[in-house]
């Protein structure tokens, strides 16, 4: 048979998998449907703000376009706004980080997520880099 | 402009590289902000339950001496030099004529009476040109006037500054009580607050040379600031880490620094403090003492405006019209520059220093507020990423002082 699978579709379950990283040190993991994404600092931006003493979490039903400030995360020295890389409402907000913002120090890739959007253009994804091309971001930064 | 290759280097610089500090510029020097064994948190929780170390020799000393240098003194700064003891010290600000703002906060301590009358003065090092360009401006002046003569000089042997550390937290007297040489015969239970010494510490290769300590600091814990000759820093360093060890002491940079003073309620310059700033408008009138609260006579830079200032206007004076003022901010910390509005949402101010206060775990700021907004616990609101966080006046120190005062011995 000759059926040719959507290079699209193909993409999609290839990203349902894997995390993406923007430059400003987010990641987004997308749900199995593609539907929401969710969101939150890596561990390269997490070791460099140092303990993180404060997180400004998003209201439910934001609407955001892709870039704009999803919150801010805060050490003892400094505070960084983080950026959704896409565009679309936030849906659910990670509470923990209210009471034990040192989760995000603890596990910035895993339990320490900030914020689950539901997306409202799947083109947003493209551009953001894989966690390998992620790597070597941060690698040529350091070593500048 | 200032690059990372023309900042200076204190002498402890490759002791702070071998003990893994993160190197930031300060005052145009590669100063330690933290080292790799604590986060900034940790450091400051280990200055407030042990001891810390704190390089500071970046900061800018000076020997005042001459028959005209209490006068000097006097006339530059609020300071009642006359009435310093030998080895008594206070906190006091260089300020401008007229206006009475000050250039920079500095601590005196006189060393000697007369007649060589010898002073020690410490300044900020982000003002060290500006400090110098002002003091040798006012000598020049003085020497016009035909007063008696004061001679201005960096601490320094062979072109080389002299080192200053500060040893800061409940452990310090200890630390420093086992570290003394056994030729030293110091008392520090009676070695009070605001107070400097000619010590000597026990280094590997015998007594070191005199050191001139005083009991104070910049985190108002307990703890002493150590003024050490330039062939000695190192050593001397070297000497309090081995002999405190690593459960006692450890290394600090200026990451923990901020926050420790801030919790102190203590002013950091360009920040809180700047030329436009009075004493009385920083909450420092205490800096004036009584007797030099006249306007005949009294002649320190900037009376004209201070003294007034110290009355309100119902009394007759002219007041302030801002005052520095302690908040306690809910919600996402209050930073340099965050405006302060009053309950009704009118600007009345703007934050100063804030960061969250790792000893309360509450958000801290000093601000400068409008006149009559200062009082403890008047709400007001900061406006942080364009959201109205609650703020409360609050009295400083934020965190109880333990300065040396000698202790309560039991009946």
């Amino acid at each position: 048979m000759n059926t040719k699978v959507p290079a699209a579709m193909l993409a999609r379950s290839f990203t349902s998998w894997e995390k993406k990283y923007t430059q400003d040190h987010e990641w987004i993991e997308l749900s199995s449907d593609g539907k929401t994404g969710t969101i939150g600092i890596s561990t390269y931006a997490a070791t460099a703000l140092g303990d993180v003493v404060y997180v400004e979490l998003p209201q439910i039903d934001t609407e955001l376009g892709a870039g704009d400030a999803l919150g801010a995360v805060e050490s003892v020295k400094s505070a960084s706004d983080i950026l959704t890389p896409v565009s679309g409402k936030v849906v659910k907000v990670n509470e923990v980080l209210e009471e034990t913002p040192a989760t995000i120090n603890k596990s910035p890739e895993g339990d320490g997520w900030i914020a689950q959007i539901e997306i409202a253009d799947e083109g947003d994804m493209n551009g953001l880099m894989s966690a390998s091309e992620y790597k070597d971001f941060t690698e040529k930064a350091e070593g500048d | 402009m200032y690059t990372d290759t023309n900042l200076g280097k204190t002498a402890l610089y490759d002791l702070h590289l071998s003990h893994g500090a993160k190197m930031v510029p300060f005052g145009n020097y590669n100063m330690p902000v933290q080292y790799s064994d604590l986060s900034v948190g940790e450091s400051h929780a280990w200055t407030r339950e042990k001891c810390s170390l704190f390089d500071v020799g970046h900061m800018v000393q000076y020997h005042v001496d001459g028959p005209g240098a209490e006068a000097f003194l006097e006339s530059v700064t609020p300071v009642g030099a006359g009435e310093l003891e030998p080895g008594q010290g206070s906190l006091s600000a260089l300020l401008h004529p007229k206006t009475g703002g000050i250039v920079d906060d500095c601590i005196i301590t006189r060393l000697e009476s007369g007649p060589k009358h010898l002073f020690y003065l410490v300044t900020n090092a982000g003002c060290r040109d500006k400090d110098y360009e002002f003091l040798c401006k006012a000598i020049e002046n003085w020497d016009h006037t035909m007063n008696p003569v004061v001679h201005l000089r960096h601490l320094q042997y062979d072109g080389e500054p002299y080192g200053l550390i500060a040893l800061q937290g409940p452990l310090a007297a200890e630390i420093m009580q086992n570290s003394l040489a056994k030729e030293c015969k110091v008392d520090i239970s009676r070695w009070y607050f605001g107070r400097a010494k000619h010590i000597t510490l026990a280094l590997p290769s015998g007594e070191s040379l005199p050191i001139v300590a005083s009991r104070g600091g910049y985190t108002g814990e307990d703890g002493f600031e150590l003024s050490i000759h330039p062939s000695q820093t190192v050593a001397v360093t070297e000497a309090l880490l081995n002999s405190a060890g690593k459960d006692k002491l450890r290394m600090a940079g200026l990451g923990a620094r901020d926050s420790l003073r801030l919790e102190a309620g203590m002013c950091l310059y360009g920040h809180d403090l700047d030329d436009t700033t009075t004493p009385v408008e920083a909450g420092l009138s205490w800096i004036v003492p009584k007797h030099r609260r006249s306007l005949e006579g009294s002649g320190f830079n900037g009376a004209e405006t201070i003294i007034p200032q110290l009355t309100t206007k119902a009394k007759g004076g002219t007041g302030v019209s801002r005052r520095r003022v302690g908040l306690v901010v809910e919600g996402a910390p209050a930073r340099e520059g965050v405006e302060v509005l009053d309950a009704e949402g009118t600007v009345i101010g703007k934050v100063t220093s804030g960061c969250p206060s790792p000893t309360l775990k509450k958000n801290i700021a000093m601000a400068y507020v409008k006149d009559g907004s200062h009082k403890a616990g008047t709400e007001l609101q900061v406006l942080v990423r364009g959201k109205k966080r609650k703020a409360t006046v609050t009295k400083m120190p934020f965190v109880a002082s333990k300065f040396w005062k000698g202790g309560i011995t039991p009946g």
